[in-house]
């Protein structure tokens, strides 16, 4: 029986792994088979970590956080979670290499993914030209041509975003409106850098080793059109992980995993829930790491009062 | 146990010409998911052993043989039977995912 076991190994998970280790609770963190590392695998360079004033590659980082989690007796199993079972004062995690594990609390920390357009070449281009956040990668588009595909906040807020690095941002919807706020609607609208592309989806996408341009489609009359781009920023929603736990705890609205205020404390008792997976506003490895170790605290608090 | 690293040198006879089908894992350095599922094939590969092999390209090694057989994404793992390739995988997948796509060879 586990004191306590992390499921996911962004910075969410291993910081509470971290946090749990040195609270002596030997946490078992199960990492996922191919996806260890979370997000930030996926990111090149990272410059918004504090901590690291001259930056570093994400997977740098995350490298960083296992280690760290490791030192303090985090034992990082490299399996996917399956099934969970988590309404008892015994919770059952299974995972897909046929083992079953019991703890006491449970800390999900299983993140959101990218929504990706589902064409071929976009993963491999991912950190070539393509990006899923403006925040993230902009500064590296200064004076650059890029595109922003989306018709949402997100999309609103990254176009609007971009527009302090690059020269030229395209957003190219699908529809005919947005379907974002009004006032995010009205900056991107008003910005003499953003130049709107409606009824157009990508049809493919274009470059040798990183993107140099994409093939459109207007859904409308069918016509296509090929652009040159330096960049491309996917933000057409993210989808939190809540698979394995979407029909035993409460969810908001939008799907992710509900918490108690500023807690990580989720409908059942014993469960926590840290990072992207709670979170549909900021979605930052470093609030992403609080969040984890606001569940390493809170798990660690219920353990105390159960003795 | 790790897959044993081909070239072009050794393409001919350590995967057209071999009896048994052969997973060929095109990898590089750099890229994490290659590195993620490099154990996980060396598992089946033993496991498996008399039913196929699995061997590693590096493509930053042996460009022409990534170029050769269109891998622009990887990881990419095909599988050669009698000179050709007769499946494809791209992209890291967990080793019950792999179990069943290769199920025709191991099976």
């Amino acid at each position: 029986m586990h004191e306590v076991i992390i499921i996911g190994s962004g910075p969410a998970g291993y910081t509470a792994g971290i946090y749990c280790g040195r609270a002596g609770l030997n946490p078992l963190l199960i990492a996922s088979s191919v996806e260890a590392g979370g997000e930030l695998m996926k990111t090149t360079e990272v410059e918004n970590y504090p901590g690291f004033p001259a930056g570093l590659q994400g997977p740098e980082l995350m490298d960083a956080f296992r280690a760290q989690a490791e030192r303090f007796g985090t034992e990082v199993l490299l399996d996917d979670v399956i099934e969970v079972d988590l309404a008892g004062p015994v919770k059952i995690v299974k995972t897909g290499g046929g083992k079953t594990y019991e703890a006491k609390t449970v800390i999900l920390a299983t993140g959101a993914a990218y929504r990706e357009l589902g064409l071929p070449r976009e993963k491999e281009l991912s950190g070539y030209g393509i990006s899923w956040c403006a925040t993230c990668d902009g500064f590296f588009f200064r004076e650059k041509t890029i595109a922003v595909i989306g018709g949402g906040d997100s999309a609103m807020e990254e176009a609007t975003f971009l527009t302090r690095f690059a020269s030229k941002v395209y957003l190219i919807h699908r529809r005919d409106s947005f379907k974002a706020s009004k006032i995010m609607q009205e900056r991107a609208l008003n910005n003499p850098k953003i130049e709107v592309i409606w009824n157009t989806e990508v049809s493919e996408l274009l470059g040798e080793g990183k993107l140099t341009g994409i093939k459109t489609t207007n859904l409308v009359d069918g016509s296509t059109a090929t652009m040159d781009l330096d960049g491309l920023f996917i933000a057409i929603g993210n989808d939190p992980r809540v698979w394995l736990v979407e029909n035993q705890l409460t969810l908001t609205a939008e799907k992710f995993i509900q918490v108690d205020g500023r807690s990580s404390k989720t409908s059942l008792p014993g469960v926590f829930a840290a990072g992207d997976v709670i979170d549909p506003t900021y979605r930052q490895a470093i609030t992403a790491a609080g969040s984890g170790c606001v569940a390493a605290l809170d798990a660690e608090h219920y353990l105390s009062n159960l003795k | 146990m790790a897959a044993k690293n081909v070239t072009t040198a050794t393409f001919q006879a350590d995967v057209l010409d071999s009896a048994k089908p052969v997973l060929v894992d095109f990898w590089a350095e750099w890229c994490g998911p290659c590195r993620m599922v490099s154990p996980i094939l060396d598992e089946i590969a033993g496991e498996h052993a008399d039913k196929i092999t699995i061997v590693k390209v590096n493509v930053d090694e042996e460009p022409a043989l990534a170029q050769q057989y269109g891998i622009t994404s990887i990881p990419a793992m095909q599988v050669f039977q009698a000179g050709e390739v007769v499946k494809s995988i791209i992209g890291a997948k967990p080793k019950p995912a792999l179990l069943a796509d290769l199920s025709a060879f191991i099976n």
